[in-house]
């Protein structure tokens, strides 16, 4: 049977979430030749709001093109983790900014918690990065995707000029997770 | 490095693939007026058009984007306009002209939830029966819906060539999840795409009718600023165009307006279907609802039960043979849509009552979900 990988990226409006989906479906589909679909829900704010993004890779059909039955959620926003925790299945990875969201939900599966934000402002001196850090933890932790197809998927999908920076973001969401994982053993 | 890559497989949205299926089919003139969540397709023709010599126009509303194409179509061009339930609300008058006038166009609603304003970014699939009678009068009308982001590109080139082999306006209706989802699509080569264009008028421009009464049922349109002289309007008229109070003359015209369409339902009307050779309960869906109609099929079928899919690709001219064809031996037929049983009760009507008809609905922006639909089949 074909597999089937769910990733559910939440956060506020405005923190590139649909675009990190982008860039994992992308670099699902077109660089490691996997099926992917990439959908989203949000409010009708252009900022703030609980907001998410959703990205299914398989390689079979893709149906149903929805989350229903997480392997991998990412929270940015304590009101997204609480919102939207419900659909994350049994032994599924909840992926955490660990100073917005302290109030973990209680369940039935893996956290990490990691400081993503604090990372983008403080190695990077840039706050907009966190969404690319979030990026490379995934890519990290679900293996899902290989790291150099999705190095590709950021380059041809960011804004020209940000690309290096990007970069770094991603590295720094591996490096991240890759201690996380020394720390904890494997997930 | 660059890594190698299917250079015709792209990661497309829904809108995306509709803006460059209108472009691949001819379309060169494009006018809107922005509404979530459909306005990507009018980015994207706005970007595109000015590099391939096509005209993107952003109205004041979008009745006056209606009006636009009908013109734009009545200088001969391939035609486009975008838009969702409170702006399709708005080119309903307009629509009945071109309806009238006998004017090729295409019209894409990206159905969101309604009424009013409703639920600008959720998706609803409740413009069933707006596509079908949104405007008054008798008229015939065509709707095709997509499934996914492939079959958009595809049913948005089809909407284009139904249009011009029947001269008149043709509803491609998507919902808001199939127009922001993102998934991969192999373009086509451009040379295995059917491209159908207006018959033109073989007359000398003295001789010319554009609303001739021939066998054919389908007038030959002249493009105008090419010789050819002749009155739109969308009172009733005769075979020159001009307004007529004549009973006999506006009973032909309307009476092959709307011949046009049940002479040729068999080459309008599409659906796909799926399992349904030893089926006992039929599911039938369209659009993205379709989606997960497909895996309860799945799903049903991994629990032994013998569910089959009907899928509309086209919802008007409503496919009642179709489902004839289908429904005789089934214990109960299963209808999933977001919207209150628009099309159920077409269904109940095509199949006489005679089979229960288990109605999965939904109206709160959320999609109807695999297990809601699977719960339903095996109840």
């Amino acid at each position: 049977m074909a597999f089937r990988y769910e990733v559910r990226l939440s956060g506020s409006g405005g923190q590139g979430l649909i675009l990190v989906g982008k860039v994992l479906a992308e670099a699902a589909a077109i660089y490691d030749g996997l099926n992917a679909t990439q959908s989203q829900s949000y409010g009708p704010e252009a900022r703030g709001g609980a907001s998410r993004s959703e990205v299914i890779i398989s390689d079979g059909d893709i149906d149903y093109p929805k989350a229903e039955n997480i392997d991998i959620m990412l929270a940015l926003t304590q009101e997204a983790c609480d919102k939207y925790v419900v659909d994350l299945k049994e032994d599924g990875i909840l992926l955490i900014d660990s100073q917005m969201v302290t109030n973990i939900p209680k369940g039935n599966y893996k956290v990490v918690a990691l400081p993503i934000i604090q990372s983008a402002v403080e190695r990077l001196g840039k706050f907009l990065v966190s969404n690319i850090i979030a990026l490379g933890i995934i890519t990290k932790l679900s293996g899902v995707v290989s790291e150099d197809s999705v190095k590709h998927a950021i380059r041809a999908r960011v804004p020209k000029g940000t690309e290096e920076i990007n970069i770094k973001a991603f590295y720094t969401g591996i490096e991240l997770a890759g201690n996380w994982l020394e720390k904890h053993g494997s997930l | 490095m660059e890594k190698k890559t299917n250079p015709n497989v792209r990661m497309w949205q829904g809108n995306v693939a509709c803006a460059e299926g209108a472009i691949a089919a001819g379309c060169r003139f494009f006018a809107g007026y922005p509404i979530t969540p459909s306005s990507e397709i009018a980015e994207v023709l706005a970007l595109r058009f000015p590099v391939i010599g096509g005209n993107f126009i952003q109205m004041e509303d979008e009745i006056a984007a209606m009006g636009a194409i009908i013109g734009g179509s009545l200088g001969g061009a391939k035609t486009m306009t975008a838009t969702s339930g409170p702006g399709f609300s708005l080119k309903q008058e307009n629509i009945g002209f071109a309806v009238m006038a006998e004017v090729p166009c295409v019209i894409v609603n990206v159905q969101r939830g309604g009424p009013s304003t409703g639920l600008p970014t959720h998706a609803a699939q409740s413009d069933v029966m707006q596509a079908r009678w949104g405007t008054h009068g008798d008229h015939p009308i065509i709707v095709l819906c997509p499934s996914s982001v492939r079959e958009t590109y595809d049913l948005t080139i089809r909407a284009f060539s139904l249009a011009e082999k029947y001269r008149m306006p043709v509803i491609l209706l998507s919902d808001e999840i199939i127009g922001h989802l993102t998934e991969k699509i192999e373009i086509p080569d451009p040379s295995t795409i059917e491209i159908i264009d207006r018959k033109k008028p073989t007359d000398t421009p003295e001789n010319y009718l554009p609303y001739k009464m021939d066998d054919s049922d389908i007038p030959a349109m002249a493009n105008f600023g090419e010789g050819y002289r002749y009155h739109v309007t969308g009172l009733a008229h005769d075979e020159t165009g001009f307004p007529t109070n004549d009973p006999k003359k506006i009973r032909a015209q309307m009476l092959r307006l709307n011949r046009k369409i049940q002479r040729f339902r068999d080459d309008i009307v599409e659906v796909e279907t799926f399992n349904t050779d030893d089926m006992d309960v039929l599911v039938i869906s369209f659009g993205s609802t379709a989606r997960s109609a497909k895996r309860a099929v799945i799903n049903a079928r991994e629990k032994d039960v013998k569910a089959g899919l009907l899928r509309l690709k086209t919802i008007w001219p409503f496919p009642d043979k179709e489902i004839e064809a289908l429904y005789k031996p089934v214990r109960k037929i299963v209808v999933a849509e977001m919207n209150l049983g628009q099309i159920a009760h077409e269904i109940e009507w095509a199949t006489r009552r005679e089979k229960p008809v288990v109605r999965v609905n939904k109206i709160d922006g959320e999609p109807i979900t695999p297990n809601e639909i699977f719960e339903a089949i095996i109840s």
